[in-house]
């Protein structure tokens, strides 16, 4: 398949954008500075950003707690985004959301969620939205392995489907919910759970850029074209716990490892780019440096940026009271 | 102007703003009815008590949504719908299903424009009946309102006759915020002058239905009837009542409620719903907190028991507020003299 | 025997009044009263008026107490002379109550008002018809800003006994559209014009009050072969003045503890705005459009806190006939519009009497509509 030099640019950017945020805030987090629970996205880039690919800023996804990079897949500014993980009056939430509640309605970020399965059914909403107001839109749920088995996430697999709803189901399966595998976790499969709703059903290696990017076309073009929802299955590991903090004892010693060895989604970027001459090596060496600059910047001013005020607490509660 | 019951008052109040909103539409189960049935029928309920009938055959199936019996796909699926461009009234039938879809009010809908940071707007309306009465036992007859009220970013109007009814309905419409509207299912056939014309009821502005200068009583929803009613007897006893109709739960018009207390300083309380951390706790610690000095007789709630909801009547007939009750309380209260200290 | 026992029973205030309750009694038990001397204060649901005696004679039993809630018709004193025994008045009362059917519908007969809903230039406009069996040049009553058909509760009805009477309710009120246009008096009296059109009325009698009377009058600057004769009851148009509290707080005050001082300014008697009286304009407020409406006229007419239209000089040329009637403790309108006018114009003035006398002192004002009204031009 074709992919226009542009997207490959913007994407490996947003991937290395995402690496360059999860890895600082492991860092960061390390010294007791971010108040809060922090989930990373390490080592799942390649399905955010290889879905988001297709959507504009009339679409719209709804996320997990697990969220970042769901956030700046879709554009929403990294240095809003880390000033309201440090809790700040500058973060994109004015800091009252925080690492899990990360969202930008003008860009159709409908939320990083707290509460697994919180998604699907926002996004059965957003989808009859883009329906009604036939702006040509499709609304897109990430949810994990975990929250697949939420009953508001089948609920939602149904009415989307009785709807006939422009949505794409995004099962983004990492292997564990929490501490838990989801081979005990999860009975039957992703795959016969869409066959039982009637709905097309797509899997990939989501650390395979590539491979994320044609399967999302595929789903979302058979959303927008108003043949109803779809799901697509994506597999990935998580590189680091299920929060900041998870010493991960459920996890063999060298599972992560070697993950980060063999399937870390930016090195088999670099190389398919490499090996059929998309981009240059010089290219992307370029997007590397302005990252770290970009997110080093981010740092440095969420950690000046002002505290929220003492009237901030009771602010934005109703929009009219 | 002409004489319409609750049921045709709230049908009104949905025609009128999905005529003049094209983004209001509503949703729930069998809100029209009949799809997918053997006989072809479309519109076949309107609602399990028919309050949304007749609205498929003027809007189509675009904004009126049957839903399948999955309250927390589509409650969810509102709050979304409101998030991205829709004005969405949700029907969730009885509000004792809330069970199976209170995340979607309690962690999605009221919580978005807070946590993110002021920039959303969620304007979402649900609609579901409440309250004891009709024997339908404990699953279908609680008066929840305390729930909804303690979640902060739910707005909750517990209207208390056709006239509010309509009003408040289309100012919920038309409010930018989450509005849980609750609809007591024994009041549908009650009737009272109603304007044709749409016309908004403001939020936050108790009613005083009565005035008097001996006890206030605040009641919600249907007990405002039955305050009415014992006002109306004590009158005649020589105790008169100043009634307040809260209108909205959540926000509170407290300042009334503080005003009516400085004026009387007697206190009964009237709320259906049950007795723990209910609207009669609230407003009780409302008035012991601010008004202290005004009471000149001990506050009284008349509640149900801790209880569910019985179902053989002459057990729900024990369970709810009656007028006997009120006027039983309003008495004591206006009776009541402090004890000289020794 | 029973000639000499009148019954004073419950009064028809209004068209839609069905009962009614005595506020208070004004004279005790054992005063002898004249015929229209004020003996009750009867509260309905509108309004708290005062019922004058239908007789002479001495007030022997105030059969209902204070605050009762009784039918229209129903037995609510005894007027008699000194010299009729108590055996006979109980008698009486007994016999009466037994008779006593309530009933509304029967009690109206023709003069019972129909309301409907009229198309006037794509405007809804609310009308009350009443007394349409009488031939004669009809009356048309036009209201105030904020007021509706309703203002002439008290005077509909008692017209209508000789007269067909038709109430409206002006663009931006009641239950008619609330698109005013500009909201001036020509847009409203061309409204008035197009409505008497569509209602086939080839002249009538117009009655106007307060911004109603300046309707009033421009319509009979337009349209002076419509309109047979004018009665303005504190109109707009005369003088300068206009109250901006009364105006800005009608248009603001949207509790009942802050409409009312703003409605008591409309009368010299304060006890007259009722609960419900308040309520029903409440009521009116919430309604859709309505707020701007206001907003629109008062913009319109009252810019910078003065009347914008002068219609002094209609009285000039409008050949008709003109009476003016006004409280002198109008509170909105100054009743010194009322001086200085040609000397054709009859001019009538209440003491003790705010801004709404058909309200205030209704069976004054009705006697002197009727009178006018009667006395030639009919």
């Amino acid at each position: 398949m074709q992919i226009s030099r542009d997207i490959l640019t913007r994407s490996y950017q947003a991937m290395r954008t995402i690496r360059e945020f999860e890895e600082r805030l492991h860092v960061e987090f390390a010294t007791g500075e971010i108040p809060g629970f922090v989930h990373l996205y390490c080592g799942e880039e390649a399905s955010g950003v290889g879905v988001c690919a297709h959507l504009g800023k009339t679409d719209t996804i709804a996320s997990t707690h697990r969220g970042h990079g769901h956030c700046i897949a879709k554009g929403v500014a990294v240095d809003g985004m880390m000033a309201e993980i440090y809790g700040r009056r500058t973060g994109v939430c004015r800091g009252k959301g925080g690492s899990m509640h990360i969202a930008d309605l003008s860009l159709g970020m409908l939320g990083a969620n707290g509460i697994v399965g919180g998604g699907p059914p926002l996004i059965c909403g957003a989808a009859l939205s883009h329906k009604l107001l036939k702006d040509n839109g499709v609304a897109v749920a990430f949810y994990g392995d975990g929250a697949s088995n939420e009953g508001s996430t089948l609920e939602s697999l149904n009415l989307a489907t009785v709807w006939h709803l422009p949505a794409v189901f995004v099962v983004e399966d990492n292997g564990y919910g929490e501490a838990t595998g989801s081979s005990y976790a999860c009975a039957g499969t992703q795959k016969d759970r869409a066959a039982g709703f009637g709905m097309p059903y797509f899997e990939c290696d989501g650390t395979d850029f590539f491979a994320v990017y044609e399967a999302a076309e595929e789903a979302i073009s058979h959303a927008r074209s108003g043949k109803g929802p779809a799901m697509l299955h994506v597999h990935l590991a998580r590189w680091y716990g299920h929060f900041e903090g998870d010493a991960m004892s459920y996890r063999v010693n060298g599972e992560v490892t070697k993950e980060r060895s063999e399937r870390d989604c930016l090195v088999k970027f670099r190389q398919r780019a490499a090996d059929v001459s998309l981009l240059e090596a010089s290219v992307l060496d370029e997007i590397d440096a302005a990252v770290k600059n970009e997110i080093d910047a981010a740092v440095v001013a969420a950690k000046k940026a002002p505290l929220p005020e003492a009237e901030d607490l009771t602010r934005d509660v109703y929009v009219s009271y | 102007m002409s004489k319409k019951s609750f049921r045709q008052a709230i049908n009104e109040a949905l025609r009128q703003e999905m005529r003049r909103d094209p983004r209001v539409i509503i949703m729930g189960e069998d809100v029209a009815g009949g799809r997918g049935g053997t006989s072809g029928v479309q519109d076949a309920w309107g609602g399990v008590l028919g309050v949304t009938k007749g609205l498929l055959t003027e809007f189509g199936e675009d904004r009126v949504l049957d839903t399948p019996i999955s309250e927390a796909s589509y409650i969810g699926a509102a709050a979304g719908a409101a998030a991205t461009g829709l004005r969405p009234v949700a029907e969730l039938m009885f509000v004792d299903f809330v069970g199976c879809c209170l995340d979607q009010i309690m962690n999605q809908a009221a919580k978005f424009r807070y946590m993110f940071g002021g920039k959303a707007r969620t304007p979402l309306v649900i609609r579901a009946m409440y309250g004891a009465g009709f024997n339908a036992a404990a699953q279908h007859s609680q008066a929840l309102y305390p729930l909804f009220t303690h979640i902060p970013g739910l707005k909750v109007v517990v209207p208390s006759s056709p006239y509010e009814a309509k009003g408040l309905l289309i100012q919920a419409i038309r409010d930018d915020d989450p509005v849980i509207f609750l609809e007591n299912k024994v009041m549908y056939d009650e009737e009272e002058d109603v304007p044709d014309d749409p016309y908004t009821i403001p939020f936050g502005e108790a009613n005083l239905t009565r005035e008097g200068n001996d006890v206030t009583i605040v009641a919600f929803g249907r007990m405002v009837g039955f305050a009415n009613q014992a006002a109306d007897r004590l009158e005649k006893e020589g105790i008169s009542c100043t009634v307040i109709d809260p209108r909205t739960t959540s926000p509170l018009d407290s300042g009334t409620i503080l005003d009516c207390v400085a004026d009387t300083g007697r206190l009964v309380i009237v709320d259906e719903s049950s007795p723990r951390c209910n609207l009669a706790t609230d407003v009780a610690a409302l008035v012991a907190e601010e008004a202290f000095d005004a009471l000149k007789a001990p506050i009284r709630r008349v509640v149900p028991p801790h209880t569910p909801v019985p179902f053989a009547t002459i057990l729900e007939n024990l369970y709810l507020p009656s007028v006997e009750k009120i006027e039983a309380a309003v008495r004591s209260v206006a009776a009541y003299r402090v004890k000289e200290e020794v | 025997m029973s000639e000499t026992i009148t019954p004073i029973t419950m009064p028809k205030f209004g068209l839609a009044m069905t009962e009614g309750k005595l506020a208070s009694w004004s004279t005790p038990v054992g005063a002898t009263v004249k015929a229209g001397d004020e003996i009750a204060d009867i509260e309905t649901s509108k309004i708290t008026n005062g019922y004058e005696s239908p007789a002479a004679g001495v007030l022997r039993r105030q059969v209902a107490p204070e605050g009762e809630m009784l039918p229209v018709g129903a037995l609510i004193g005894i007027l008699a002379d000194a010299d009729v025994p108590d055996s006979d008045i109980d008698a009486f009362i007994s016999r009466f109550n037994e008779s006593f059917i309530s009933d509304d519908s029967g009690s109206a007969g023709n003069d019972e008002p129909t309301r409907k809903v009229t198309e006037v230039e794509n405007l809804k406009i609310s009308v009350q018809e009443s007394g349409s069996q009488h031939d004669g040049i009809p009356l048309l009553l036009i209201h105030g800003f904020g007021g509706d058909l309703t203002n002439w509760m008290m005077t509909q009805p008692a017209l209508t006994e000789t007269r067909r009477v038709i109430a409206f309710d002006l663009p931006g009120h009641g239950e008619s559209s609330k698109d005013v246009g500009d909201g001036s008096p020509v847009s409203f009296a061309t409204t008035v014009a197009a409505l008497a059109e569509v209602l086939d009325l080839q002249r009538v009698h117009v009655a106007g009050h307060s911004l109603g009377g300046a309707i009033a009058l421009e319509l009979a600057k337009t349209h002076p072969d419509l309109v047979a004769s004018l009665t303005l009851i504190a109109p707009a148009g005369l003088g300068q003045d206009i109250s901006m509290t009364f105006i800005n707080g009608f248009i603001e005050a949207d509790r009942r503890k802050t409409l009312e001082p703003v409605l008591q300014q409309l009368v010299h008697d304060k006890s007259l705005i009722t609960r419900q009286m308040i309520e029903s304009i409440i009521r009116y407020k919430r309604l859709d459009g309505v707020i701007p409406a206001l907003k629109t006229i008062a913009e319109t007419n009252f810019h910078d806190g003065r009347q914008a239209f002068p219609l002094r000089s209609v009285l000039e040329t409008y050949s008709g006939p003109v009476q003016v009637l006004w409280g002198e403790q109008d509170e909105i309108l100054s009743v010194a519009g009322s001086e200085d006018l040609p000397d054709a114009v009859t001019v009538i003035r209440y003491p003790d009497t705010g801004h709404m006398p058909q309200l205030e002192k209704s069976p004054d004002v009705n006697k002197a509509i009727k009178n006018f009204l009667d006395s030639g031009n009919s």
